[in-house]
């Protein structure tokens, strides 16, 4: 809501300079956006009258003209505005005048003629947008040689505030006025609003068949109504001043009603009504055509305004272009109506509308308006435009408006909730100004809610209201206080903290990536993935969710390749998303990506391309974080996303726990990557379960080492002959280290060799050669049998 | 017997010119050896008379013990010099760096939610997390935000159907926890959030972190006092300015927004606050009684306040970040900046 400082100061002016006003209206919960001058700086511009005009000599488009800027002299002017005219009052810059964007006014000869000064055009004065198509005619009544910004009042500012949805009491200047007026305690006045009384008989009929929605409606018609008719000079201003443009007389009148009550009108062309006025709901089929010329077809929740023909306007949102003001009209219905916030809220947004009408009422318009609005706005029309009015034409469901808001403020209640006692009177005042019907009672206040306050209905909307009146600033602080009581605490678990600071000490920079991904991407990376799709995306670029980590990360690397990187190191934590809707599952992920060289370019060699074991022992060093590294298995298993000869589920005491790979070569072709990328997911809860460590002796007796060399086939996983060798070696084997993997001259082809050295150690004696060559024997009759496997000769 | 000055004087010559320990080894063994030169004539002191004997044997102690010394001294000389031989070759040049990985670091966002967490953990309160994908009930029923209630309006949601969406605030995960747990309850609730915006100043995702606490008697000080602390605290500036300016939250009454005294002019007037001196940082306010009935608390027996704030705001202010984007760019060149 934008509003001139001077109008508001008409209803009430507190001695406050504007910075002042907007602090304390911003401090009390209507918060100012900007406060700007409503005219730019200018000067030397006054009221002056042409008084001749001839046609320049030598130029087509211009008029030399004479005018009277009350200063004597007639003063000569070139102008090559179409619209000038005699007679006719203009602002006149005179020389020496400055305008808008310091333009100064200088003696000057157009194609031969001298010109001293300048007749000026709404926008070069700074009060137009848009270049304006002639000079700005003045009111005849004008009076020559006042300055230009006196007669316009143009020293005056604007004032936006940003209101929040339960203040659409403010949206009007006479709601911004009680509130000026309750922060300074001061009274508050507005125009005087006589009904005016009916001059000619015609009436309208209006019927309501949907009370719920529609609990008040007051239609008159007015009659010989001069639609060419200018809009007053002062009443445009106000309105520009408001953000609003003149259109008609008619419009404007509606609109400067609905900017100084707060209740939005609307006028027909009695001509085009047929019948009858019936407020109903649309019903199935309907159509109409809107005023900003879309066609819609209504839908039966939405309420609107039809004639005995059909409809004629959305109620409260906008009215129908067949049956509004043209500039043939000559008879108006005039149309103030009380519709409640339910039946116009979200109404206008369902059709991508949103207007000054749905904005009040979705919000709530003042029941009481309707009636004072309606007068109002006869008596502005008839001002302006002529015409005789008929009688007012009341419908109302007196069951279905609103009904009187009793709450109780307790004295008590309101202590306790802001930690400070008021005085009782200061209360009440504040109440009182507020507009509620107050009843002082023993233990506190019973008020009664006034129409224009949608937004008080309980307890604690009252002590809002004293507690922003009485200012926030001015209340107690203190910190509150707890029972120091212990809370549990799982040692075995692992936070995501402690799990993404050893992604940081591994040298991976945490990615934060949108929740919502392309499409096409997720597709070329999870083919087969099923994730929710937003029904109304920012764009296809982000709209369905992401049911891996893995696109984003790869977009990142992709985005930092672009950019002269060479070497990528990423990892994010957060949630993918799974299945349908209605099965679906939000899973918190770790995953990473690598690429470019092991290490960072440097002196010291490592230039090789990071590869699979570069980022499984990065992962295994986050497994082992926890303690029990044992739960956790890779098994060779084949992913739409990853290179199926190096790729790995990852298994967390059996269960499926994420993936490891490198990126399939078909997907980075598909995606266009510069690099391989090597990437893993795993599933956060599982990642989180630890153990708490349980202490074994250490023995005092000697370890036995040995070491065996064994000849695989190419194609049987390491993981094999180690489950085999643990298996076999008995229960005193404390480590098995893998020292050696060779293939090549002295392997036979298709065959690799694998070392490893096995500790044992029992906790009381010194084992013996025997028993342990009897389970070297064991293991490696074990391995030639289940892995077809020899010794290394 | 005569020639033991020459001897000595010859043996002295001789170890001054050894030039390593090994030469000084046969030194060693050639003059004092069991059949060295000097050992040699203590042998034939048998040959002196008895009273010749003593001096002379005297004598020859001396010179043996003087050339022992002698022997040691260039010993512990030519040792030195060949450990420093030795050190010298092996001297490296310690400025070159190091090898291996280098660190990476937390992204600012998870940098900012962590130090917001702490604050709050530290006095007590627990963290609660949440499901993105929110229903309708959760997101704005429960927070006492009908249909068609205009607040809606005020968060541009991003919606799968006509009752799930992708929540718009951190605040279902009060809603939750209220229900299942019976105050008094303090948590604080960071997490992911998104509403349909996108500009210079919007991102469609962002981060919040939300707070909670319920019990008896809290009341709208006890919520400015956490406010105030907490500001300070997080900008690290005890003589921060903090105020309240009423404002209009439906899950909350009385409520408040919270500006602070900008912290890149110290309310001079800037750009970054619109030259205005002060910066909206956050929203609170005091638990709606309808958010308590929908979750089964006593509004009369129990109040409470709830706060919210957006993490790339703040990071922005902490850090001096300038453009918004650049949080989910994840451009290496800006993360690294927050290692």
């Amino acid at each position: 809501m934008k509003f001139s400082e001077q109008w508001l100061r008409e209803w009430v002016s507190p001695q406050l300079d504007t910075q002042a006003i907007a602090d304390q209206i911003t401090m009390a919960g209507l918060e100012v956006d900007a406060v700007e001058a409503v005219a730019a700086a200018f000067s030397g511009v006054v009221v002056a009258e042409v008084l001749s005009k001839e046609k320049h000599p030598d130029a087509d488009k211009l008029n030399v003209c004479s005018v009277d800027d009350g200063s004597g002299d007639p003063v000569q002017v070139v102008c090559g505005a179409p619209n000038v005219d005699i007679g006719q009052k203009i602002p006149f810059a005179r020389v020496g005048g400055v305008l808008p964007g310091d333009f100064k006014i200088k003696k000057a000869k157009l194609r031969g003629v001298e010109s001293r000064g300048m007749i000026c055009s709404a926008s070069e004065l700074g009060l137009e947008e848009e270049v304006s198509a002639g000079i700005l005619v003045l009111p005849a009544s004008a009076p020559v040689g006042v300055d230009f910004r006196e007669f316009m009042h143009l020293n005056d500012m604007t004032i936006e505030v940003d209101l929040t949805p339960n203040r659409g009491d403010c949206l009007s200047i006479k709601g911004l006025a009680r509130e000026v007026g309750v922060l300074n305690r001061l009274p508050v006045s507005g125009p005087d609003i006589e009904p005016v009384a009916a001059q000619v008989e015609d009436t309208f009929a209006i019927s309501i068949e949907a009370p719920q929605q529609c609990p008040r409606y007051i239609g008159r018609i007015i009659k010989g109504v001069n639609v060419k008719a200018e809009t007053p000079l002062w009443m445009v201003e106000r309105l520009r001043r408001s953000g609003v443009r003149s259109i008609d007389p008619v419009v404007d009148v509606t609109n400067y009603v609905m900017l100084e009550l707060g209740q939005p009108l609307h006028a027909f062309d009695r001509d085009n009504l047929e019948g009858g006025m019936v407020i109903r709901m649309a019903k199935p089929g309907e159509r109409l055509t809107l005023l900003d010329g879309s066609d819609v077809e209504l839908r039966p929740e939405t309420l609107v305004i039809a004639d005995h023909n059909g409809p004629l306007a959305m109620a409260g949102i906008m009215g129908g272009e067949n049956s509004g003001v043209n500039e043939n009209t000559h008879t108006i219905f005039l149309e103030s109506a009380y519709f409640t916030p339910l039946a116009i809220a979200g109404q206008a947004r369902s059709y991508g509308l949103h207007t000054d009408a749905s904005h009040r009422f979705e919000r709530g318009v003042d029941p009481e308006l309707t009636p004072i609005a309606v007068e109002r706005a006869t008596q502005l029309l008839i001002e302006i435009c002529g015409g005789q009015a008929g009688p007012v034409v009341e419908a109302q469901s007196a069951d279905d408006m609103p009904a009187e808001r009793a709450i109780m403020l307790r004295s008590a209640r309101l202590e306790k909730a802001l930690s400070k006692t008021l005085e009782n009177s200061d209360v009440t005042d504040i109440l009182q100004r507020l507009g509620l019907g107050v009843s002082v009672q023993d233990d506190g206040w019973k008020v009664i809610a006034p129409s224009w306050r949608f937004d008080l209905a309980i307890e604690e909307d009252l002590i809002e209201e004293v507690a922003r009146v009485h200012g926030y600033n001015n209340l107690p602080v203190r910190r509150p206080a707890a029972r120091l009581a212990l809370q549990p605490a799982d040692e075995a678990r692992l936070t995501q903290s402690r799990l993404r600071l050893q992604m940081v000490a591994r040298g991976f920079q945490e990615a934060i990536t949108y929740s919502f991904v392309a499409p096409e991407l997720q597709a070329a990376i999870l083919p087969d993935a099923v994730s929710p799709v937003l029904a109304n995306p920012i764009s296809a670029d982000l709209s369905v969710m992401r049911a891996s980590l893995l696109p984003g990360l790869v977009r990142a690397m992709e985005y930092n390749l672009n950019r002269q990187q060479t070497r990528v190191r990423l990892f994010e934590t957060g949630l993918v998303f799974n299945g349908e809707l209605d099965a679906l599952s939000q899973v918190p992920m770790l995953g990473a990506l690598v690429c470019g060289t092991r290490e960072a370019e440097g002196w010291s060699g490592a230039k090789e391309r990071v590869d699979f074991y570069d980022l499984k022992g990065d992962l295994e060093s986050v497994l082992a974080l926890g303690g029990s590294a044992e739960a956790w298995r890779f098994e060779p298993a084949e992913h739409p996303a990853l290179h199926p000869g190096q790729s790995a589920q990852l298994l967390h005491n059996g269960e499926p726990a994420g993936w490891m790979g490198t990126l399939h070569p078909q997907v980075r072709a598909t995606l266009g990557l510069k690099m391989d990328a090597v990437v893993f997911e795993v599933r956060l809860d599982k990642l989180s379960q630890g153990q708490i460590p349980a202490f074994e002796p250490l023995s005092r007796f000697p370890e036995v080492r040995r070491d065996l060399a064994f000849i695989l086939k190419e194609a049987t996983p390491v993981q094999a002959l180690l489950d085999c060798a643990k298996q076999q070696a008995g229960d005193y084997l404390q480590n098995i280290k893998l020292f050696d993997v060779y293939a090549g001259k002295g392997v036979a082809e298709g065959h690799k060799s694998i070392a490893l050295g096995l500790t044992w150690q029992h906790p009381s004696r010194t084992l013996n050669d025997e028993e342990i060559n009897q389970l070297v024997d064991s293991i490696v009759t074990q391995v030639r049998v289940t892995l077809d496997a020899e010794l290394r000769g | 017997m005569d020639h033991l000055p020459t001897l000595v004087s010859e043996a002295r010559d001789a170890i001054q010119a050894a030039q390593s320990v090994a030469a000084l080894d046969e030194l060693r063994v050639r003059y004092l050896g069991k059949k060295g030169e000097v050992t040699a004539l203590l042998k034939g002191l048998g040959k002196l008379s008895a009273e010749e004997r003593p001096a002379a044997g005297e004598r020859i102690n001396q010179a043996k013990q003087t050339l022992a010394d002698e022997i040691d001294t260039k010993r512990q000389q030519l040792e030195g010099a060949a450990l420093n031989a030795r050190l010298a070759a092996e001297s490296i040049d310690v400025t070159l760096p190091g090898r291996g990985q280098s660190v990476g670091g937390l992204h600012p966002v998870t940098r900012t939610l962590e130090r917001i967490e702490g604050l709050f953990t530290r006095i007590g309160y627990d963290v609660a997390i949440g499901p993105e994908i929110e229903d309708d009930y959760h997101n704005f029923e429960a927070l006492n935000i009908p249909a068609h209630h205009p607040a809606r309006g005020m968060a541009d949601t991003f919606y799968f159907d006509a009752t799930r969406l992708l929540r718009t605030h951190t605040s279902p995960v009060q809603v939750r926890t209220m229900k299942s747990s019976e105050p008094p309850i303090r948590i604080v609730c960071p997490g992911r959030v998104y509403r349909s915006d996108s500009d210079l100043t919007h991102t469609p995702m962002f981060h919040q972190v939300e707070g909670l606490l319920v019990d008896e008697d809290v009341s709208f000080a006890d919520l400015k006092g956490t406010i105030e602390d907490f500001l300070q605290a997080f900008f690290e500036r005890d003589d921060l300015s903090v105020r309240f300016r009423p404002s209009y939250f439906p899950f909350t009454e009385p409520s408040a927004e919270v500006d602070i005294q900008c912290v890149m002019c110290s309310g001079a007037g800037c750009r970054v606050c619109s030259h205005s001196g002060w910066l909206e940082v956050m929203g609170c306010g005091m638990v709606h009684p309808e958010v308590f009935r929908h979750s089964g608390i006593d509004s009369e027996r129990y109040t409470g306040f709830a706060f919210g704030m957006g993490a790339e705001r703040l990071a922005m202010l902490r850090y001096g970040v300038n453009d918004l984007r650049l949080f989910f760019e994840n451009d290496l060149r800006f993360l690294r900046q927050f290692a």
